[in-house]
C-alpha cells in the first residue's frame, strides 16, 4: 500500500465518519432513524459481502444469522432481569454463532449453486421452527421488549436516544468495517479470494479449502448476527418475518447494486435500495418491489459491478 | 403407539397426488438448469402466473380445460419472452447471475400479482365434482385426475424428448452445447424452447392445483422451495430422478403429517435434502458415479 493511497484512504473515512457523526444533529429525526436503519442493514450486507465477493458463495441463508440474532437479544431482554446491553449482545452473538456453525459445517461441503440452495434451505428451517414453536418465540406475533441502557450496568446507564443510538450503531458498523477490512486484507483473506478466483488451484498449492469455507462462513454469520442484534435494538421488537428468505434476498440485492468485493459497497447498496424504496413508495405503495425489482434486474444485466465496483481495486489494496 | 393403518393409506394416496403435481414443477426447473445451466428462483412465480391466467380463462370461458391449455400456452410465451429479455444476456456469464436474474424477476411478478389480483385468494372450480369412499373419507376424484394428468403430460414430454426431432435437439444440446452448435442446431433458441417449455409446465400444474388450495401471489414460493429440494434429491437436471424424488418426499411429508402439523412436516424434506447433500451429493435417485 502506497503512501498516498493510505493518507487518501483514511481521509476519506475521516470525513465520511465525521459526516456520519454529524448527521442527526442536522437531520431531521426521521431522516436520522433512516440512516441508522441504512447502517444496520448496510453491516448485514457487508457481513453476506465476505461469502459473496470475498469467498465466492453467494449466500440466500443470511436472514438466518440476522433473524437469530435478533432473537438472541431478545431472550436476553426477555430473560434477564435487570436488561443488560452487553448480555444482548452476547446472546445475539451466541445465537448466531451457533446457527453459523451448523450452516457453516454443512453448506460448505457444496459449491456455486448448491450453496446456495443449502443456504436458504437452512434459514426456511429456522424460520419454520421459530414460527411454529409459538410458546416460545411467540410464533407470527413475535416478540416485544424494551431496551437496555447504554452504559456499564452497575456503575453509568444512560437511556439511548434517537442520537446515541445512531452514534453507538454507527460505532459497531465502522468498527465492523475496519475488523472485516483487516480480514479481508490479511493472509488468511487473501486464501479466501484465491478460493473465490480458483479454488481448484488453492487446494492443490495445499491450502485446506474446507476448513478456510466453514470459518468464512462464521465470520459472515457473526457479523450478521451483530446487524440482527443492533436490528434488535432499534426497533425492539423480534419477527418470524426477519428469518424469512427475503431478508436474505434483500441482503443479495444490497450486494449486488452497491458493487461485491469493496465492503462499503454493499452499505451504498442498502442506502440505494432503501432510498429507492422511500422514492417509489411514494407512487408505488407497497409494489415498490415492481420497479425495484426491474432495476435490480437492469443492474444484474448492465451492471454487475454494482455502483461502487469501479472503485473496488482502489477499496481493496 | 398403534400404527394408524387407515390415515397410513390415505396419506399414501394424498402422496402421490402431491408428489405428482411436484413432479411437474421439478421437471420444468430441472430441465431448465440441465439445459440452460440457470437455476431458475422465478419458477413458483410461473406456477402462480398460471394459476392466475387459469383463473381468468375460467372466468371468461367457463371451461377449465380451456383454462389449462391457455395458461399453459400463455405462461410459455411468456416465459420465453422473459428468457429472451433476461437470460439471454447472461449467457456466458458466471451462473450465479443467473441466479440474481431471476430472483428479481420473481420479485416483480409476485408484487405485479399482488397488484393486479389484491391479497384475496381466487378459486378454481374443479372440473369433476365427484367423490369416491376411501376409507371413512370422501375422496374426490378430482385428486386423482390431477395425478394421472400430470403423468400424462411428464410422459407424453418424455416421448417428445426421446422421439420427436426438437426433443432429439434438446437432448443434443444438453450432451455437449459446442458439438449441438457445430451440427446446425440452433442452440439459442432451443434454451428459450426449453425455458418456455418449462414455464409451460409449470403454469399447468398451477392451474391443476389452484382447486386445491385457492390462487394468491404467495401460492409460488413453497413450491419453489420444494421443487428445489426435489431437483437435487433426484440429481440436478435428471428428469427421471426428479419424478422419484418428488414422490418421495411428498410421501414422507404425507406420512409425517400424521403425527405434526403440515408446516412442520416440511421439516421432514428438509432434513433429507441436507442427508441426501451430506451422503450422496449427486442426487439419491442417480447411479453411483465411477
Amino acid at each position: 500500500m502506497t503512501e498516498r493511497h493510505s493518507t487518501v484512504f483514511w481521509s476519506g473515512f475521516a470525513v465520511i465518519l465525521a459526516l456520519l457523526i454529524a448527521a442527526p444533529l442536522v437531520l431531521p429525526p426521521f431522516w436520522g432513524r433512516f440512516l441508522t436503519e441504512i447502517l444496520i442493514w448496510g453491516l448485514l450486507a457487508m457481513s453476506s459481502d465476505i461469502l459473496i465477493g470475498y469467498t465466492g458463495m453467494i449466500s440466500f441463508g443470511h436472514s438466518a444469522f440476522f433473524g437469530l440474532g435478533i432473537y438472541g437479544t431478545a431472550a436476553a431482554l426477555l430473560l434477564v432481569d435487570p436488561p443488560n446491553l452487553f448480555l444482548a449482545i452476547l446472546f445475539g452473538l451466541v445465537a448466531s454463532g451457533l446457527v453459523a456453525v451448523v450452516v457453516a459445517y454443512f453448506s460448505t461441503r457444496l459449491r456455486d449453486i448448491y450453496f446456495a440452495i443449502t443456504t436458504l434451505i437452512f434459514s426456511q428451517i429456522f424460520y419454520v421452527v421459530i414460527f411454529t414453536w409459538t410458546s416460545v418465540t411467540g410464533g407470527e406475533n413475535g416478540l416485544a421488549f424494551t431496551r437496555p441502557g447504554l452504559g456499564i450496568p452497575g456503575l453509568y446507564v444512560v437511556r439511548f436516544t434517537a442520537e446515541t443510538m445512531h452514534w453507538f450503531v454507527l460505532a459497531v458498523v465502522a468498527g465492523s468495517y475496519l475488523l472485516l477490512r483487516r480480514i479481508t486484507q490479511s493472509p488468511f483473506g487473501t486464501v479466501l479470494q484465491s478460493i473465490r478466483e480458483n479454488e481448484a488451484r488453492t487446494r492443490a498449492i495445499g491450502y485446506h479449502v474446507e476448513h478456510y469455507k466453514i470459518v468464512s462462513v462464521m465470520i459472515s454469520g457473526l457479523f450478521a448476527g451483530l446487524a440482527g442484534v443492533l436490528y434488535a435494538l432499534q426497533n425492539q421488537f423480534a419477527a418470524p418475518d426477519f428469518v424469512f428468505f427475503l431478508v436474505s434476498g434483500e441482503t443479495v440485492i444490497f450486494n449486488v447494486m452497491g458493487g461485491i468485493g469493496t465492503l462499503v459497497g454493499p452499505i451504498v447498496g442498502a442506502g440505494f435500495f432503501l432510498l429507492l424504496r422511500e422514492a417509489l413508495s411514494r407512487f408505488f405503495t407497497e409494489y415498490y418491489l415492481i420497479p425495484v425489482g426491474i432495476i435490480f434486474i437492469a443492474m444484474v444485466i448492465f451492471m454487475p459491478q454494482g455502483l461502487l465496483g469501479f472503485m473496488r481495486r482502489w477499496l481493496n489494496r | 403407539m398403534t400404527i394408524p393403518w387407515d390415515l397410513f393409506a390415505i396419506q399414501t394416496v394424498n402422496g402421490i397426488v402431491t408428489g405428482m403435481i411436484l413432479a411437474l414443477v421439478a421437471s420444468g426447473l430441472t430441465l431448465i438448469f440441465g439445459i440452460l445451466n440457470v437455476v431458475n428462483f422465478a419458477h413458483g412465480e410461473l406456477f402462480m402466473l398460471g394459476a392466475y391466467v387459469g383463473v381468468l380463462v375460467l372466468a371468461t370461458t367457463g371451461s377449465f380445460w380451456l383454462a389449462l391449455v391457455a395458461a399453459t400456452i400463455i405462461v410459455a410465451l411468456f416465459g420465453a419472452a422473459l428468457q429472451i429479455v433476461t437470460l439471454r444476456p447472461l449467457v456466458g456469464r458466471d451462473p450465479m447471475t443467473t441466479i440474481l436474474a431471476t430472483f428479481g424477476i420473481s420479485l416483480v411478478l409476485q408484487n405485479y400479482a399482488l397488484w393486479q389480483f389484491g391479497p384475496v385468494a381466487r378459486k378454481i372450480q374443479e372440473p369433476i365434482t365427484g367423490h369416491f369412499t376411501l376409507f371413512y373419507l370422501d375422496y374426490p376424484w378430482y385428486r386423482l385426475m390431477i395425478a394421472l394428468l400430470s403423468a400424462a403430460i411428464i410422459g407424453g414430454f418424455w416421448l417428445f424428448l426421446k422421439y420427436g426431432k426438437y426433443g432429439i435437439w434438446i437432448r443434443a444440446t444438453t450432451q455437449d452445447r459446442v458439438m449441438a452448435e457445430a451440427m446446425g442446431i440452433p442452440v439459442p433458441w432451443v434454451h428459450t424452447a426449453v425455458f418456455a417449455i418449462g414455464a409451460g409446465m409449470a403454469a399447468a400444474s398451477g392451474v391443476l392445483f389452484g382447486p386445491l388450495v385457492g390462487v394468491d401471489h404467495a401460492m409460488g414460493l413453497p413450491w419453489v422451495l420444494k421443487a428445489f429440494i426435489v431437483v437435487v434429491v433426484g440429481g440436478m437436471g435428471n428428469l427421471g430422478g426428479s419424478i422419484a424424488a418428488a414422490i418421495f418426499i411428498s410421501l414422507l411429508e404425507a406420512y409425517a403429517s400424521i403425527w405434526v402439523s403440515p408446516s412442520q412436516a416440511v421439516i421432514v424434506s428438509f432434513v433429507v435434502l441436507i442427508l441426501t447433500l451430506l451422503f450422496r451429493p449427486t442426487g439419491l435417485f442417480v447411479p453411483t458415479p465411477k
